[in-house]
């Protein structure tokens, strides 16, 4: 109940994301009913042999699963790193001319750190690819 | 406080409201499907006249509808669900792919504002007050797709291309993010609406526009623009498909529409992200001509899609001229080229807007960090390469 209340206060809000709201569907429909009306046209002869997985045209060998390197992962952690901060910069952009030089001066101090960190990588090799 | 919005919902919502919503989504629909029929066409056909070969001209004038032709031919052809796939989100994923690929489409604004049935509305399917961060939401969105895609196979080739496929795209999105925020800067608001608005001004001379582009001087938009190539995955950033390396890529395991679903959702994200290019750095739908009348509401359409067709020109061009990234020299390219710049660029751009005295303090300090952050890399490069090994002589055959 309380979370109906919210929504009815916060609809001037989301009243702009009722067009995404009918894109999305008009979108997620589309997909849908490409995939029925393929599942409806395309012939169906199942054979063994055909749901092996393609991969280069060969039989695979062994599994589908391998390792994969580490390096992704690396990149995965710092990619989290910037998108925090990005998520910090937005506000701080709409409202720059309000802050004035005391805006600038933290943001400059909040991007040094955070060229540090980057620069840490750098130089521990995290951003070399072998 | 609320900003502004689409004055379509000002005065709530009644039956009259939803459908304009509806016919709204209906035109932009089918107009975005049949642009992207007729981009694969113009594509293939551009691409082959720069190699010297004729392309497409078999079915209908010129070969347009070839596009068309292909697809229906997809709707015949048997689906396989390999029996090593994940059989959940090997079916989720061709909607994960398509779906944001239209979504982020939503915020472009494509024209002025209009009046249709008594309601003032924009040509802009949603204006939602942080439109720029649900552009990059869906932009992330749009990541799963392809990750889920290869992860879901059950194969060893797809797996390769999403895992690096994935983290390409988030790399890239770091310095797609920063460079938006210089957009950000200078307008003060998240509203694509405002974006737009704060660029149709005229600008130096009363000739030259009030573009963002020139505004902020460029590199943001170079920035962007290299990002989003690379979040679309076009080529020469196309290394989730590299058919040299990795078979297909992440769809090699997907036949059928499937397959089809992917292709669409890759060339509508690349006319998604050329009208954002457009509405971010090109001044949107705004140009010389009247303001009035029916052609004060058609002329800022025909700028919009003008600029949008020169932008995907150059995408086509650009997949017909270069070869694909080396994988290292993408990931350096992101990570050690494009977001220091665009991080330093972002402060330059705050100083200079706080008071020109402070901007040529930070424009200083960032030159001077540039310089020996060159350095660094030089004496890096020297202490941890080896030198390249000579190439080998070639014997004479006698």
């Amino acid at each position: 109940m309380k979370a109906l209340t919210t929504l009815i206060a916060m609809s001037g809000f989301l009243r702009e994301y009722l067009t995404v709201l009918v894109f999305g569907a008009a979108a997620v429909a589309m997909v849908g009913a490409m995939l029925g009306a393929g599942s409806l046209l395309r012939p169906k002869r199942a054979q063994l042999q055909k749901y092996i997985s393609y991969e280069s045209g060969v039989d695979p060998v062994g599994t589908g699963w391998s390792q994969s390197q580490i390096r992704y992962y690396l990149f995965g952690l710092l990619f989290v790193m910037f998108e925090v901060e990005t998520v910090f910069i937005f506000p701080w952009a709409v409202r720059l001319e309000d802050l004035g030089l005391f805006g600038l001066v933290e943001m400059v101090v909040f991007i040094a750190i955070l060229a540090l960190g980057l620069l840490y990588a750098w130089r521990k090799g995290v951003l070399r690819w072998m | 406080m609320l900003a502004a919005g689409d004055p379509l919902f000002a005065d709530g919502v009644d039956l009259t409201v939803v459908l304009i919503v509806i016919a709204k989504t209906v035109v932009v629909f089918g107009a975005m499907l049949v642009s992207v029929l007729l981009l694969i066409w113009f594509e293939r056909k551009l691409v082959a006249d720069m190699q010297a070969r004729i392309g497409p001209n078999r079915a209908g004038k010129f070969g347009v509808l070839q596009t068309l032709a292909d697809g229906i031919k997809l709707f015949f052809k048997e689906d396989f669900l390999p029996t090593q796939a994940d059989r959940r989100v090997y079916r989720l994923a061709p909607y994960l792919a398509t779906v944001p690929a239209f979504l982020s489409f939503a915020i472009v604004p494509i024209g002025g504002t209009v009046t249709i049935a008594g309601h003032q509305t924009r040509l802009q399917l949603a204006d939602p007050p942080v439109g720029i961060l649900f552009l990059l939401a869906m932009s992330s969105i749009a990541v799963y797709g392809v990750m889920l895609a290869g992860w879901s196979s059950g194969s060893k080739y797809p797996l390769l291309g999403a895992v690096r496929g994935s983290a390409q795209m988030v790399s890239y999105e770091a310095a797609l993010g920063l460079s938006t925020v210089a957009v950000v800067l200078v307008t003060g608001s998240l509203l694509t609406s405002d974006i737009v608005a704060g660029q149709s001004g005229e600008g130096l001379f009363g000739i030259i526009p009030n573009w963002n582009v020139l505004r902020l001087g460029f590199i943001p938009f170079v920035v962007f623009f290299i990002a989003g190539t690379a979040e679309s995955n076009r080529p020469p950033f196309d290394l989730v498909e590299a058919e040299q390396e990795l078979v297909g890529g992440f769809h090699t395991e997907y036949s059928a529409l499937r397959f089809a679903l992917f292709f669409l959702a890759e060339f509508m994200n690349t006319i998604t992200i050329s009208a954002i290019m457009v509405t971010l750095f090109l001044g949107g739908p705004s140009g010389p001509g009247p303001d009035s009348g029916l052609i004060g509401a058609l002329l800022p359409v025909f700028w919009f899609l003008l600029k949008v067709f020169a932008m995907l020109c150059v995408f086509v061009w650009l997949r017909a001229t270069l070869p694909r990234f080396r994988y290292d020299r993408l990931m350096d390219l992101g990570w050690k080229k494009l977001i220091p710049l665009s991080l330093a660029w972002l402060l330059i751009q705050a100083a200079f807007l706080v008071d020109v005295k402070w901007g040529i303090v930070v424009f200083t300090g960032a030159a001077v960090m540039g310089v020996l952050l060159w350095r660094a890399m030089e004496v890096g490069h020297g202490a941890t390469e080896h030198e390249a090994p000579a190439p080998p002589k070639f014997q004479e055959v006698r």
